[in-house]
């Protein structure tokens, strides 16, 4: 790709993150108006769990995309908008887990935490969904300030959470096994870049 | 418990009921529903999280036929009634072989024109927890295995769903299942009154998405069991594998019947999701009932068996 001179980055990003907003509601206006035309299929629930679970995963490695995507080609700028990528993640995990415990499960806990405990994808995937939870809540500039260089730290949770995520898809599947494969290996893909990107540059000093 | 039968002898299978019939049963059980009605709302407010097990109206003909499980012709739940126009359903044979007196190709009318047609209101429960109430047109399944003269050796009974690829669009598929899907019963399973061979739907013609021309129906398990589109039944003297517990062996039994005491290793059979159109998302959750609700006619089948071992 040509490399064009940025006449207006900051426009630029503006474009970007309202696009990033309109995908990150699309899947909700989508599954409120098919709700409405009665056109989500016999058990809308279902479907309304499904979407959110992949758009979940789309946002999560979305977000585990930026850094590579910013060591590759050097747009550091990109680097804005991760925080509103992985939000949208949350939101629609939030909302994924809601259908399935409100809607699902009628709130009945004890199903939920037999579950949560027994099954294990669904173990899989309620640890990815707590373990976002710390993350979406220190996502504020205020806790980056306050936690520092641990921020960094903490966020690598996410990774631990996507693969999560991604597990618990594999693991769902009654059978076509083809779409929890290509998320399995977009998230290798990304871990990989990140690794090869972590050698060249030389160790920091390591503080005891 | 079938829930409803109608003796048919004198319509020929051909001609129509109209679904006024099935739309004045709806009433009628709206009446009887009144009589209880006390009953039931004291039981509405019991700690049960669930909703009661109401009187069992059957779905509609929109709801039977708009979320199925074909995966030939896709693995959306939506897909089979896109799809399935491709299938080509007349002419049709249906081949008979294995131990048997009478093996051959059948024309499916042959097959199907020495028995008495009947309507059966049947529940159907799938393995991933969904439910219906279906108005099935068929004729018992004892029916065509007494006309093939089985061999005393003949212990199961397993049939195959059509596979042609030219007509069925879902190929991806093929390296890992293994084509044609395949079931099987066990002989007095099959030889059971319950059990039955359908070709019709409220009345109907059955549609190519719910299994047309010709399937099965085994109310007592799980739906996979009730294999459509049939162009094979074989008598065989050993266990048939059959397509979804060849594939995963650990999830699938052979005899896969309806029980929410064991469950499956993703999920719990102990209650299950009553499509029910009026309701704001389109299901109530109702306790699963140990052989869907038939112990009393089939219980004796699995007497002295452990059925979470064989399940």
């Amino acid at each position: 790709m040509v490399k064009r001179p940025a006449a207006n980055p900051r426009r630029r990003m503006l474009l970007l993150k309202t696009a990033i907003w309109l995908i990150g509601l699309g899947p909700i206006v989508w599954l409120t108006v098919g709700f409405f035309r009665g056109t989500l299929g016999v058990l809308p629930v279902d479907t309304i769990i499904l979407v959110e679970g992949r758009w979940t995963l789309v946002f999560l490695l979305a977000t585990l995309a930026v850094t590579p995507v910013r060591r590759i080609t050097g747009w550091n700028r990109i680097i804005q908008i991760r925080r509103l990528l992985g939000l949208f993640a949350f939101f629609h995990v939030c909302v994924h887990f809601l259908a399935y415990a409100g809607i699902d499960q009628l709130f009945a806990i004890g199903y939920i935490i037999e579950d949560v405990l027994d099954r294990r994808y669904i173990t899989a995937g309620f640890a990815a969904l707590v373990l976002m939870v710390p993350l979406a809540v220190t996502s504020t500039k205020g806790w980056i300030r306050r936690l520092g260089k641990r921020w960094r730290k903490l966020h690598r949770l996410a990774y631990l959470s996507a693969s999560l995520g991604v597990l618990h898809f594999y693991w769902k599947v009654r059978a076509d096994t083809f779409w929890p494969l290509v998320a399995a290996l977009t998230l290798a893909a990304l871990f990989a870049v990140r690794l090869a990107y972590r050698k060249r540059t030389p160790k920091k000093i390591v503080r005891k | 418990m079938i829930i409803w039968t109608r003796k048919n002898s004198d319509i020929p299978s051909s001609e129509i009921t109209p679904e006024s019939v099935y739309i004045n049963r709806r009433k009628f059980l709206g009446a009887s529903a009144g009589i209880g009605a006390a009953a039931f709302l004291s039981r509405d407010a019991a700690a049960s999280p669930l909703a009661p097990r109401q009187e069992e109206e059957p779905n509609t003909w929109e709801e039977i036929t708009s979320h199925n499980n074909f995966y030939e012709f896709g693995l959306d739940k939506k897909d089979p009634s896109r799809n399935a126009h491709t299938l080509v359903t007349k002419p049709w044979t249906v081949k008979v072989d294995g131990l048997c007196n009478k093996p051959g190709d059948y024309a499916l009318e042959d097959f199907i024109k020495p028995s008495t047609i009947e309507d059966r209101v049947y529940r159907f429960r799938c393995v991933e927890a969904w439910s219906m109430v279906i108005p099935w047109r068929g004729f018992p399944l004892a029916d065509v295995i007494n006309r093939a003269e089985p061999d005393p050796g003949a212990k199961y009974v397993a049939f195959d769903t059509l596979w042609d690829p030219d007509q069925m669009p879902e190929r991806r598929w093929k390296p890992r299942i293994g084509w044609p899907y395949r079931e099987g019963l066990r002989m007095d399973e099959a030889m059971h009154p319950l059990s039955l061979m359908v070709n019709g739907l409220y009345g109907k013609e059955l549609p190519n998405q719910n299994g047309a021309p010709l399937r099965l129906i085994v109310p007592w398990k799980y739906g996979f069991k009730s294999i459509k589109s049939i162009v094979r039944m074989t008598f065989t003297a050993d266990e048939p594998p059959t397509t979804w517990a060849t594939q995963s062996p650990r999830e699938y039994g052979f005899y896969s019947n309806v029980n929410p005491n064991v469950s499956h290793p993703r999920w719990s059979q102990s209650t299950e999701k009553r499509i029910d159109g009026s309701k704001l998302f389109g299901s109530r959750r109702i306790d699963t009932l140990f052989l869907n609700g038939y112990a009393d006619e089939v219980a004796h089948l699995y007497e002295g068996m452990d059925l979470k071992k064989y399940f």
